[in-house]
């Protein structure tokens, strides 16, 4: 065996190297941006119900204009939002104003007792827990993809072959903590 | 062990089992026909009746059980909860939302069967689903989920289904060795009958402890913690799945429609045997004890 014939061959396994970190990154990437169209979903869900939910606490709170303006803003930030980061941020903002809404709807001990809005009250809680999950899925995806990039031999090869960090989904603190009931 | 290990063990445990079935059943139907001298006819009986019965618990485990168990399908409007945590779980995990399923039965208990993460079901009692708070629900989801997607359910339900079919075939064969020992012996008095019992015996004698200990070599109780642990991390909240475990084992009442066959599938054994009733019964214990499942997942 002389020199070349060892070099063909080192040259045909870097090759072949390439192709498979190439084609694992790609895979991983696919998984991500899949995962992340998940999100979407479940905010659009979310932005969907507000509508209605705003209408509902309108007929008996009519002179929180303020409050109601806020979410609808929220709402439509939230709709035009674009990139994790982007809509990390509206939905939390949204997050935000929603809890003032709830605070103002406590007041109203005949709106707690309209069926309608308990029903979108529910809806609204399982959609954010829709939104908190699917996030979850999405960033230990992400959390997979980063790793691998940044982990020797594939980071010298990752951002020649054009990949890059990719961003989380962060979650606000207190939205993530869970409730305890204690009796 | 890690989950993609888990998957290939229990993918190579589930065609070991089928062979070892086949074999055993075939062998059983060999021997038999001996008895009448008609080996060949009875060792293709068996054959068949084996391969055949391989070929059903793989396609329709999940349907048999959930049948025996009397299980009804779950809808939203009725069991909001179950089926929105299950939902959110199976987006959490990546997962396709399995089928739900509910048993009318105050008993708290769940399990989860099907032959891979595209064809599962989770089951829950109407008792779980009213004693246990979201949080809690979420916790024994979460542990079915790790089971489905470890593919935990395969091995479960299949052996599930053919334990039952071994206790129906013996059931079966002790039937027809009655008859077609009186038949031999019709011109004989009574007297004959004595032989064919001590064969009887001899038969349950020899096909329970091979039950029992197929189930035992099957279901390792350590998928019971490795489901809890996955389960821990998917909810990220440990304690809710050992709260729920307190209140199910608390609970005195056993489950009316689970059977020796399908006891192991269950988050905890549904048949709520006293310690010292039976030593069968020991031969059986496919869970791991609850007290130290709680205590792993409180020092989480």
């Amino acid at each position: 065996m002389n020199i070349t014939t060892i070099l063909i061959v080192a040259a045909v396994l870097l090759v072949l190297y390439l192709i498979g970190t190439y084609n694992g990154l790609v895979v991983l990437k696919t998984r991500i941006q899949e995962a992340f169209s998940g999100i979407d979903v479940q905010l659009k869900r979310r932005a969907d119900l507000i509508p209605n939910l705003v209408e509902t606490i309108k007929g008996y709170a009519k002179h929180e204009k303020e409050i109601f303006e806020n979410v609808t803003k929220a709402r439509s930030n939230l709709m035009s939002a674009k990139g994790p980061q982007e809509k990390a941020e509206a939905n939390n903002q949204l997050t935000g104003t929603l809890k003032s809404l709830f605070a103002v709807a406590e007041a109203y001990p005949q709106l707690q007792a309209n069926s309608n809005f308990k029903e979108l009250q529910r809806q609204l809680e399982d959609t954010e827990d829709k939104v908190a999950y699917s996030r979850q899925f999405y960033n230990s995806n992400v959390l997979e993809y980063n790793t691998k990039i940044k982990i020797f031999p594939t980071n010298l090869f990752a951002s020649m072959l054009g990949f890059k960090e990719n961003e989380f989904f962060a979650a606000n603190e207190e939205e993530r903590k869970k409730v305890e009931v204690k009796f | 062990m890690t989950i993609y290990n888990q998957i290939s063990s229990n993918k190579a445990r589930t065609w070991l089992i089928f062979i070892l079935f086949v074999f055993i059943l075939t062998g059983f139907f060999f021997l038999i026909g001996k008895l009448f001298d008609s080996s060949s006819a009875y060792l293709v009986f068996g054959l068949i009746f084996s391969i055949g019965s391989t070929a059903v618990s793989y396609f329709y485990s999940d349907k048999i059980i959930l049948f025996t168990a009397g299980a009804k399908p779950a809808t939203k409007k009725d069991f909001f909860d179950f089926y929105t945590v299950t939902e959110n779980l199976a987006i959490a995990d990546g997962l396709s939302k399995p089928k739900l399923y509910v048993i009318n039965d105050p008993s708290p208990n769940a399990f989860a069967t099907g032959r891979n993460p595209k064809h599962a079901v989770i089951c829950a009692t109407t008792g779980l689903l009213d004693k246990l708070d979201r949080a809690e629900l979420e916790g024994v989801i979460a542990h079915e989920l790790s089971h489905v997607k470890n593919y935990d359910i395969l091995l479960s339900s299949i052996v599930a289904v053919l334990v039952g079919t071994v206790a129906l075939a013996s059931n079966w064969l002790m039937r027809s060795l009655w008859w077609g020992g009186i038949g031999r012996r019709d011109s004989e008095d009574r007297e004959g009958i004595n032989p064919i019992m001590m064969i009887l015996g001899i038969v349950a004698l020899i096909i329970t402890p091979i039950v029992a200990t197929l189930i035992q070599l099957a279901i390792s109780r350590k998928r019971e913690f490795l489901a809890d642990a996955s389960g821990a991390l998917l909810t990220r909240y440990p304690n809710g799945l050992a709260r729920a475990l307190e209140k199910i084992s608390s609970d005195p009442e056993p489950l009316r429609t689970a059977t020796a066959s399908t006891a192991h599938l269950f988050i905890t054994n549904p048949l709520k045997q006293k310690k010292a009733s039976s030593w069968i019964i020991s031969l059986f214990s496919t869970h791991p004890s609850v007290e130290e499942r709680i205590k792993i997942l409180r020092s989480m």
